[in-house]
């Protein structure tokens, strides 16, 4: 097991801040974040053809770079860091995963080529109103009429849902339950009766959407009804991927409360000289750093197929969301009501800390998920 | 450690020949412990990473793995390791006279001397320079007044490095300096002192006109601060030595009953040392015995606990790393106690959640003949030992991220400085 990032992965990550404090300063953020689609094309574009990053984890021979886990969560950390409003979790880390897990080869050599190129933004549908985040939540039916699968159902809190091109939905075969007769389909933005809703997202940096199937047509992607295992293999390396992000927003704040502490002055002193400040910044730093720890080793155990994997997923989704949502508090307490306003920037990172807490399954869920997943 | 020029004399094959030839001709199980720990500190065996002319060899931290590696592979034994003598040799390595070394160090590492460690005093426990103990020089020798507290193995120390104040009118670390105490004396006086979970594994040390001879500084005398941080330096590392002693294989032979019976004395005030970190080894098979595993609100409990645990463990990986891939140190490396102490409470929590009714019982009628209870009254001792939480918080806040000391009340003239009146 590795327990640091190599000279080319430090540089990688290197190019990929240097990109982003040019592209996605929190003005940037909070432009895009009012808009419908949430993220500017242009900058889509430019971080597919100059940085490749939508073609990290795909193999080469679907127009991927090939590179694996590790790689796309130094990616993850830095859009975390920089709250950067792309479709990137839902098309490259969602799909693109769910492709990878469940289509067959040649589906794949279908599908990979345009979302590595970042012609095509993808997204994975597979939570529904019940809001559960495993497959045995899932209700949607996919039945079979003369030739044709067709989709009925509802879908929400699909990730870019509105604005994706391609639409990677699980559905079951009428009848089963739990995680039997799992299948994934493709549907089309404007296949017949899908209709798509935004919903309104506390955390407007993600996007989130309502897709309603009535006779939907879907194509069958892999083999029909053994969708479970791919899906779970994705919501793992998905969870991982989250993880890394939240940490990396974890430390954008902590950095803004100490750099705060340390420049606002009260009865004479910097805030940032009295212990109780003090104190809860040293405690900040132990738990962003533990998840990190947590983050890191997960990648790194998706990279080397570990055995483990559910249960380091969910050790680190669990550390991470709680490390996150601390922080957050914790930030705006030391800024004081500054920190309550809107103009301060601190409410976009806790927004996000917010649905990311919960987005994929809350603390409490991937606690017991581990105690089910490790031996003890 | 200026002496050690000899470091090119040796690549890593030819020490090893010279060393294994070197055990070939004189290791011998059938001597004495003593006889053969003085054969051995007279060959440069002993401490390869010393300077030629204190018991080395001068070599570097690589090589002298390659010397503990030819001792291992025949079962020979290496110097006393145990306990503050190690702490008083590297002290007196680093600052002593060469008078002080001849005197000291062999028999340290042959184990015939005992030594203490005489830091902490009932007035000055995470502020240590604020030492009231005082030597004062009549002439001709050292008079020693004061209290020392916390002392491990006081009661058989031969001798203690001691801090005392010998100036009291400049600023407080200007005004102390470093001795060495011969313990075995009429004006020094050695207590028990027993705590809250019953063991008593350290010791009050009263001082009464406690002599000291002229020649038994080590450094200059109001240097003694600087002195006292190397002692403090190495500190952390004996726990190491401590424990890979302990985990010495259980040979046959007299000279390993010696050995053991030694160790024995050493290890004896850290027996309870396991559960002060919290035991987490304990929890799966507790849990599961009790019943406890089937509790969902436990299982919330136990997770957490194995959240910290793990995340402690893979920290303290990244900052190992870091070390060996020779990049500067992140600030993982500084979150290990605090991270310590976290895990411990967490366990604690988790053990009396899992014990229930049981957790109100000690001794033969609590879990485990009385692991769990000594488990529960022996957690609060790790976020106080050799750092509180509270000073580690403030050592990360301040040397990590860079945030601004506390403004100081104790800057001028130790004599006005506010200090304990009871």
């Amino acid at each position: 097991m590795q327990f640091s990032f190599s000279d080319e992965q430090d540089q990688f990550r290197a190019i990929i801040q240097r990109f982003l404090r040019e592209k996605s300063p929190t003005t940037e953020v909070r432009r895009l974040m009012a808009t419908e689609r949430g993220y500017d094309s242009e900058i889509w574009r430019q971080l597919a053809e100059q940085l490749g990053l939508p073609a990290i984890h795909i193999p080469e021979i679907h127009g991927g770079s090939g590179f694996g886990p590790v790689e796309l969560c130094i990616v993850m950390e830095e859009f975390g860091r920089y709250l950067l409003c792309a479709p990137y979790f839902a098309s490259s880390v969602l799909a693109t995963t769910a492709i990878m897990n469940g289509a067959t080869a040649a589906e794949q050599a279908e599908l990979l080529p345009p979302i590595a190129s970042g012609e095509r933004i993808a997204t994975l549908a597979f939570t529904e109103p019940n809001g559960r985040w495993d497959a045995t939540g899932v209700e949607l039916t996919a039945d079979l009429a003369g030739g044709d699968y067709l989709l009925s159902g509802t879908k929400s809190f699909v990730l870019d849902g509105c604005s994706a091109e391609l639409l990677i939905v699980v559905a079951r075969e009428p009848g089963t339950s739990g995680s039997q007769g799992l299948s994934f389909f493709r549907v089309e933005p404007d296949a017949a009766g899908l209709v798509r809703e935004q919903l309104q997202s506390m955390d407007a940096t993600r996007k989130l959407a309502r897709l309603t199937f009535t006779n939907t047509p879907g194509i069958l992607l892999g083999e029909l009804g053994s969708a479970a295992a791919a899906l779970s293999r994705t919501l793992s390396l998905a969870a991982i991927a989250l993880a890394n992000e939240m940490v990396g927003g974890a430390q954008a704040l902590l950095d803004s409360a100490v750099s705060y502490a340390k420049m606002r002055v009260q009865f004479g002193r910097t805030i940032g000289s009295f212990q109780a400040i003090k104190h809860k910044c040293a405690d900040m730093l132990l738990e962003v750093e533990s998840a990190k720890s947590a983050a890191y080793y997960a990648a790194q155990a998706a990279a080397d197929n570990d055995s483990d994997l559910p249960a380091l997923a969910s050790l680190a989704k669990a550390c991470a969301s709680d490390a996150y949502m601390h922080t957050a508090a914790n930030c705006i307490q030391i800024h004081g009501g500054i920190g309550f306003t809107w103009e301060n920037d601190t409410h976009l990172w806790f927004k996000r800390a917010k649905s990311s807490e919960v987005f994929l399954g809350d603390p409490s869920y991937h606690r017991e998920l581990l105690m089910q997943n490790r031996e003890l | 450690m200026a002496e050690s020029n000899n470091m090119s004399n040796y690549d890593e094959a030819s020490l090893r020949a010279e060393v294994t030839a070197w055990l070939a001709a004189n290791w011998d199980p059938q001597l004495s412990l003593i006889d053969w720990r003085t054969r051995l500190t007279e060959s440069g065996w002993a401490m390869p990473q010393w300077p030629a002319q204190w018991y080395g060899k001068g070599v570097s931290a690589q090589l002298a793995a390659v010397v503990a590696e030819e001792f291992a592979a025949v079962n020979a034994l290496g110097v006393a390791s145990g306990g503050p003598g190690r702490l008083a040799a590297v002290t007196i390595l680093e600052h002593g006279s060469d008078a002080q070394k001849a005197q000291y160090l062999q028999r340290i590492l042959t184990g015939e001397d005992a030594w203490c460690q005489l830091f902490s005093e009932p007035g000055s426990g995470s502020d240590l320079a604020g030492s009231t103990t005082r030597a004062d020089f009549d002439g001709s020798q050292w008079l020693i007044n004061g209290q020392k507290v916390w002392t491990t193995s006081a009661h058989h120390a031969t001798y203690g490095l001691l801090v005392a104040r010998t100036d009291w009118d400049v600023p407080k670390h200007q005004g102390l300096s470093y001795f060495v105490l011969d313990m075995q004396q009429p004006g020094v006086e050695v207590h028990q002192l027993r705590q809250m979970n019953g063991h008593a594994s350290f010791n009050e040390v009263f001082f009464t006109d406690a002599r000291i001879a002229a020649d038994q500084v080590l450094s200059n005398v109001g240097n003694g601060w600087q002195v006292a941080l190397t002692t403090l330096a190495h500190e952390r590392r004996l726990a190491d030595v401590l424990r890979a002693t302990a985990a010495r294989s259980k040979l046959e032979g007299p000279i390993y009953e010696e050995e053991r019976a030694e160790t024995a004395i050493v290890m004896e005030p850290y027996q309870w040392y396991p559960q002060r970190a919290g035991r987490v080894d304990l929890v799966g098979a507790r849990a599961k015995s009790t019943g406890a595993i089937n509790d969902p609100a436990i299982r919330q409990e136990i997770a957490k606990l194995l959240i910290m645990s793990q995340t402690a463990e893979w920290t303290a990986r990244r900052a190992r790393a870091a070390q060996e891939h020779g990049r500067p140190q992140g600030p993982e490396g500084s979150l290990g106690k605090l991270a310590s102490s976290n895990v411990a409470r967490a366990a604690s929590h988790v053990h009396t959640l899992i014990s229930g009714a049981d957790a109100m019982l000690t001794g033969s009628d609590s879990p485990l003949d009385g692991i769990i209870a000594e488990i529960l009254v022996s957690v609060p001792a790790i976020s106080i030992a050799g750092g509180t939480d509270e000073i580690q918080r403030n050592i990360i806040a301040e040397r990590v991220l860079g945030m601004a000391k506390e403004p100081r009340a104790d800057t001028g003239p130790f004599r006005d400085v506010p200090k304990n009146t009871v």
